[in-house]
C-alpha cells in the first residue's frame, strides 16, 4: 500500500489533489458528478468583499494547449459566500476546504480574509494576490514584493488559520515575491496564477475577450509552473501548493518533485468534470510504477 | 448530466456547411429538448458545445454549422468515429407552458432544437407552428423534417429567394398563438421578443468554458438575477430577459 497523505501546515490530507479556485465553483456542481469527499481539499471560488458580476462575454478563449478567462472574480460576496455557499458545501463534502480570497484594496483583503477565517467550514485562506482579470485590484498587489509583503502581513494579523498567498507568474522575479510573503510570515505559498495572455478574432480584427486579456491556463503552461515550484522551492523553507496545466497523476509527481507539498487542478476540470477523481484513482498505481511508497518523501526530491 | 462515448453512425451534408450527424450512445441523460451536449475534439482544449436537434434511446441527431476549426473536424467524421461527450446540459425548454397553439421560430444555426421540441409538443397533443428563417435559398435545411412531422412550416429568407422575404418576424402573426419558443442569432431573438404578444422562451447562444456550470464563463444578467447560459440557460423566460 502507498502513502498518497500529505500535510499542509498541520492541516491533514489524504491525498495531495485540490481541485483550483474558480474551476470548481462551490463544488456543487461536481458533486453530482462523483463523490467529492476523494478530494484532498477543495480551493473554492475566488471571494471578494462586495458580490461582483465579473466582465463582460466574451469571457473564454480557446489557445493551443488551453485557454483564457476573463471571468474577472465573478462572486456573492464574502457575507453570503460564508453565511450560505460554505454550509451548503459542508453538506455534501467534509474534507479541507481553502477559502480563496481576493481585493481592490488592503482593508478589502483584511476583512475578508478575517470573515473566511473565522467560518467553522474553512481550515487554510489562500491569499490571491494574482488574478488578471480585474483592474485596480489583483494582480497589482502580487507583482510589487512591498505590496504583497503588506498584504501577507496584515492577513496573518486577523487569521488563526494557515495563510497560503497565491503568486501571479506574470512578473520578472516570482523568487523576490515568494520570499517577501515568506517575511511577511505566509505558512505557505499557492503558485501559479494564470498567464496574461491575448487572442484576436481576425476577421472583425478586435480582441475576442471584451476583457481584452485574459489569463492563460491548462497545459500549456505546465513547464512555466514547473519551473516556478522549482525556483520558489529553492528559495523559501514554507510549503508550496503548485499548480498550472495538471492533467494526469505523472503531473503532480513531477510538480512535487519540483518542490510542491500539494497540487492544485484547474483547467483539466472544466474539459473533464472527473479529472481530479482520475488523477486520485491513478496515483497509487503511478506512485508504484515508480517506486514511491510514500509522497511526502519526494517533495523536492528533484533537487 | 453524463459523460459517455459515442460512436458516429451517419454524418451527411444538409446544406453547404450544415451538416447532421447521427451517433449511438446513452442518451439517458437528455430530459429536455433544448438541452446541448458537449463535444471533446482530438487536438482541441475545450469540447464544443452543440444543442441537441432530436434523441431517442441509444441515439443522438446533432445538426450543426461549420464555424470554424472544431465543426470544421467534425465535418469530416467517419461513421464509427467515436466521440466523448458530456450530455444533458442546460435546462432545454419548458413544455408545460406552450399552450394550445406554440409558436415555433428557428433562425439559421437555431433551427435544430425546435425539432425535438415540435415532436414533443406534438405527441402531447398541441398544434405548433413553424417558422424557420435563412439568409438564402440554398442555406435552407431541415424544412422538410418539419413538414414530415405534419406541421405547417413558413420558411423567410433575407434576400427573397425561398418563403417569405425578409426576417422571420415578418412572417410572425399578429395573435394566433399561445407562447413563443425561439432560438437563433442575438438580434433575432431580440426582434422576436420585441414583436411577440405572449410569453415566451428564448434559447441563448454563449461562449463557453466548462458547459455544466463550473467556470461561470458564460454567465448573463437576467431580471432574476445572474444565471449561467449553460446551467440556468441556455433557456431564459421571456419575462426575466435583460437586452
Amino acid at each position: 500500500m502507498v502513502k498518497t497523505a500529505v500535510t499542509l501546515s498541520g492541516v491533514q490530507l489524504d491525498n495531495p489533489i485540490i481541485p483550483a479556485s474558480g474551476t470548481f465553483g462551490f463544488g456543487y456542481e461536481f458533486a453530482q458528478w462523483y463523490d467529492i469527499n476523494c478530494l484532498g481539499a477543495i480551493s473554492v471560488k475566488g471571494t471578494t468583499r462586495e458580490p461582483r458580476f465579473g466582465n463582460p462575454a466574451p469571457r473564454i478563449a480557446e489557445t493551443p494547449g488551453g485557454m483564457l478567462n476573463a471571468v474577472g472574480l465573478q462572486n456573492p460576496g464574502i457575507d453570503k459566500v460564508v453565511a450560505e455557499e460554505l454550509p451548503r458545501l459542508r453538506q455534501v463534502y467534509h474534507k479541507p476546504i481553502l477559502a480563496n480570497i481576493s481585493g481592490f484594496s488592503l482593508d478589502e483583503f483584511v476583512e475578508c480574509c478575517a470573515k473566511a477565517d473565522a467560518s467553522p467550514y474553512t481550515d487554510i485562506i489562500e491569499v490571491n494576490v494574482s488574478c488578471p482579470n480585474v483592474h485596480h485590484g489583483g494582480m497589482s498587489f502580487g507583482t510589487d514584493p512591498n505590496m504583497v509583503y503588506n498584504v501577507t502581513k496584515s492577513v496573518k494579523e486577523v487569521c488563526k488559520k494557515p495563510v497560503y498567498v497565491k503568486l501571479s507568474p506574470n512578473v520578472t522575479d516570482i523568487v523576490s515575491i515568494a520570499k517577501a510573503c515568506e517575511e511577511g510570515g505566509a505558512d505557505g505559498l499557492s503558485l501559479i496564477n494564470t498567464l496574461l495572455g491575448m487572442r484576436l478574432d481576425i476577421k472583425k480584427r478586435r480582441p475576442i475577450l471584451a476583457n481584452t486579456t485574459g489569463g492563460l491556463s491548462g497545459p500549456a503552461v505546465f513547464p512555466v509552473a514547473v519551473r516556478m515550484v522549482w525556483q520558489v522551492y529553492e528559495a523559501v523553507k514554507v510549503p508550496i501548493i503548485g499548480m498550472g496545466g495538471v492533467q494526469s497523476a505523472e503531473d503532480v509527481i513531477e510538480l512535487m518533485l519540483a518542490g510542491a507539498s500539494a497540487v492544485q487542478v484547474g483547467a483539466a476540470n472544466l474539459v473533464n468534470p472527473y479529472a481530479c477523481k482520475e488523477i486520485i484513482d491513478n496515483l497509487p498505481g503511478v506512485m508504484e510504477r515508480l517506486g514511491i511508497h510514500d509522497l511526502t518523501e519526494i517533495i523536492g526530491g528533484a533537487h | 448530466m453524463k459523460r459517455g462515448l459515442f460512436t458516429v453512425t451517419s454524418n451527411e451534408q444538409l446544406a453547404p456547411g450544415t451538416f447532421r450527424m447521427v451517433l449511438a450512445g446513452d442518451t439517458t441523460a437528455i430530459t429536455a429538448p433544448g438541452q446541448f451536449v458537449n463535444i471533446a475534439l482530438e487536438g482541441k482544449f475545450l469540447r464544443r458545445p452543440i444543442s441537441v436537434c432530436d434523441w431517442g434511446e441509444g441515439s443522438l441527431t446533432i445538426v450543426y454549422k461549420v464555424v470554424g476549426q472544431g465543426t470544421e473536424q467534425m465535418s469530416r467524421m467517419a461513421p464509427g468515429t467515436r466521440l466523448d461527450i458530456l450530455t444533458g446540459l442546460g435546462n432545454g425548454y419548458n413544455l408545460d407552458k406552450s399552450g394550445d397553439r406554440p409558436l415555433l421560430i428557428g433562425g439559421g444555426a437555431g433551427i435544430p432544437p425546435m425539432f425535438a421540441l415540435a415532436r414533443k409538443l406534438l405527441a402531447q397533443g398541441k398544434t405548433p407552428s413553424v417558422i424557420l428563417g435563412f439568409n438564402q435559398a440554398s442555406e435552407q435545411f431541415m424544412q422538410a423534417d418539419f413538414q414530415d412531422l405534419g406541421l405547417e412550416v413558413t420558411v423567410t429568407t433575407a434576400d427573397g429567394s425561398l418563403g417569405v422575404k425578409g426576417f422571420v418576424t415578418d412572417a410572425m402573426p399578429q395573435t394566433g398563438y399561445t407562447c413563443v419558443y425561439t432560438c437563433g442569432p442575438a438580434p433575432m431573438l431580440k426582434a422576436v421578443y420585441d414583436k411577440s404578444v405572449t410569453s415566451g422562451q428564448f434559447s441563448f447562444e454563449e461562449r463557453m468554458g466548462c458547459g455544466f456550470g463550473a467556470c461561470m464563463g458564460c454567465t448573463c444578467q437576467t431580471k432574476y438575477g445572474n444565471k449561467r447560459i449553460c446551467r440556468e440557460g441556455p433557456v431564459l423566460e421571456k419575462e426575466e430577459i435583460i437586452w
